[in-house]
């Protein structure tokens, strides 16, 4: 592996393999010493042009502890504001010596063009781009559905399991990375969404569509629920709202207690976070004990490690 | 030399004798915790354990037996293609204070070795570190050496010894092979 920009080429075998190198990079994380030589003298860049505290604190803890020198560079306050070219700050990052570069953009294909576009010397991790893909966040949701509902899952995927993933899946690139991912692992996914919410072209896509949670979970049991979150912002109101409220949507869609209680004893409630309590989650479901949020947030951290740790410390590849 | 240099008896036996002088050299196994590094210093940890459970009562095999996988700590990650990282297990009460006893097949370079003291100090702080190894082929580049050996066996460099272990390989042997003198 050079890169990781997404999850829609990736092989099983790939996939596995980092998800049991995160099961590893896990294990050192309950040690007193958390930190490890293993990429001493390398340079991990965070370039970041949308805003994001939880993925570039993942990516930078997961650097930190494996030794790697991590810069943070944000298109807020820098020299994107004034103007500057994907093209030109990926040569200025070169020339600092960057050996990987964690980015977030809005476009989607940034991530590619920035891997193969020949300015880069270094290996690409895509950390979201627009609408597109976010990998690691896929994996972490892997990762965790794995620990919790796979016995002994080393070297396994995740086969015959059922995940549900509920919400604005037309802007999520969280989504996308993950009907990809777990699909790839032997998954079977159902999407729930308003058809508003729903791309076009999602027909090649190996997946059951519901347009109620209700009849989602009446459909087959579920293994995991993964919600997404409402994009408050562009959801409601004017010419260009998805859904006529969010009080609909919450009736429609949103896991609150009730449909909790209807879910099977083993089922897991995931959500990448941040939260809306009370519009697509209510404050029953976020905090039972089957909910799995605040773990995935450290299972991030073990996947950026194995996936720092796979791209950059072997010998150099071409 | 080449071919089979050990065989089934002859490791069993240099196994015993092992397990026999750590309980001599430490008065004991009170304080001992055997660390096999993977792969097949992992299953000789276990036999050793097993060896001085034998005759030492009170010393659990099972609860003074791990891993310790030294893929993140070695020095020549980036001149190799990336390695799957093993499984690193420490015994329940860890390992401070106690006499760790680093377990590996063919100690040569010593390079393995280094690698596994920096891992151990992330792991805790035993009294002792000491070393036990079924071969010695010899050739160190560090000012490294083992406490326990098995065989000490004359190489060349450009030979290769590989160990073979009943529960990784189906059969107990050391073997020798290739080489152009």
């Amino acid at each position: 592996m050079k890169h990781l920009l997404g999850t829609k080429d990736m092989t099983r075998e790939d996939a596995v393999l980092i998800l049991d190198t995160a099961a590893q990079m896990a294990a050192t994380q309950e040690r007193e010493i958390r930190k490890l030589p293993t990429l001493r003298g390398k340079t991990v860049v965070n370039l970041f042009f949308e805003d994001s505290t939880r993925t570039r604190i993942s990516f930078e803890a997961a650097a930190k502890r494996l030794s790697a020198d991590v810069i943070n560079f944000s298109a807020k306050g820098s020299s994107v504001s004034k103007g500057e070219s994907l093209k030109d700050t990926a040569l200025t990052l070169q020339a600092m010596g960057a050996d990987a570069v964690v980015v977030r953009h809005w476009a989607s294909g940034a991530a590619y063009q920035l891997a193969h576009g020949g300015w880069l010397h270094g290996s690409v991790l895509n950390a979201g781009d627009g609408t597109h893909e976010h990998p690691t966040q896929a994996l972490l949701d892997a990762f965790t559905a794995r620990k919790h509902l796979v016995g002994d899952p080393a070297g396994k995927g995740l086969d015959g399991l059922h995940i549900a993933i509920v919400g604005d899946v037309l802007h999520s690139r969280v989504a996308r990375s993950n009907v990809h991912l777990l699909t790839t692992l032997g998954a079977r996914v159902s999407l729930v969404a308003p058809p508003t919410l729903l791309p076009v072209g999602m027909g090649p896509w190996p997946v059951d569509v519901f347009h109620s949670l209700d009849d989602a979970l009446d459909a087959a049991d579920v293994d995991a629920v993964m919600m997404l979150r409402v994009q408050r912002e562009r959801m409601t109101g004017g010419g260009s709202a998805f859904f006529p409220s969010p009080e609909e949507y919450t009736r429609l869609f949103g896991l609150d207690g009730d449909r909790m209680a209807r879910l099977p004893e083993h089922t897991i409630v995931m959500h990448p976070g941040p939260m809306n309590r009370g519009l697509e989650i209510s404050a029953e479901a976020a905090d039972s004990p089957r909910s799995v949020i605040v773990e995935q947030v450290a299972n991030g951290v073990a996947v950026r490690m194995a996936a720092l740790y796979l791209l950059l410390a072997g010998e150099e590849q071409a | 030399m080449t071919g089979t240099i050990l065989g089934a008896p002859d490791v069993a036996r240099a196994l015993t004798r092992i397990a026999h002088e750590i309980i001599e050299r430490n008065d004991g196994a009170a304080d001992i915790v055997l660390l096999g590094i993977p792969t097949r210093g992992e299953p000789l940890a276990r036999r050793l354990a097993q060896r001085i459970a034998d005759v030492e009562s009170g010393f659990d095999a099972a609860d003074r037996c791990g891993s310790l996988d030294i893929t993140m700590y070695r020095d020549d990650l980036h001149k190799q293609p990336t390695r799957s990282i093993g499984a690193t297990t420490l015994p329940a009460a860890g390992i401070d204070d106690a006499v760790v006893v680093l377990v590996d097949d063919v100690f040569h370079t010593g390079r393995t070795i280094r690698a596994a003291l920096d891992a151990v100090k992330d792991l805790g702080r035993p009294r002792a570190v000491q070393l036990a190894v079924l071969v010695d082929r010899g050739h160190r580049e560090l000012p490294i050496r083992a406490d326990f050996v098995g065989k000490n066996i004359p190489t060349a460099r450009s030979e290769r010894v590989a160990v073979h272990l009943e529960e990784i390989d189906g059969e107990d042997a050391v073997i020798l092979t290739g080489g152009e003198r």
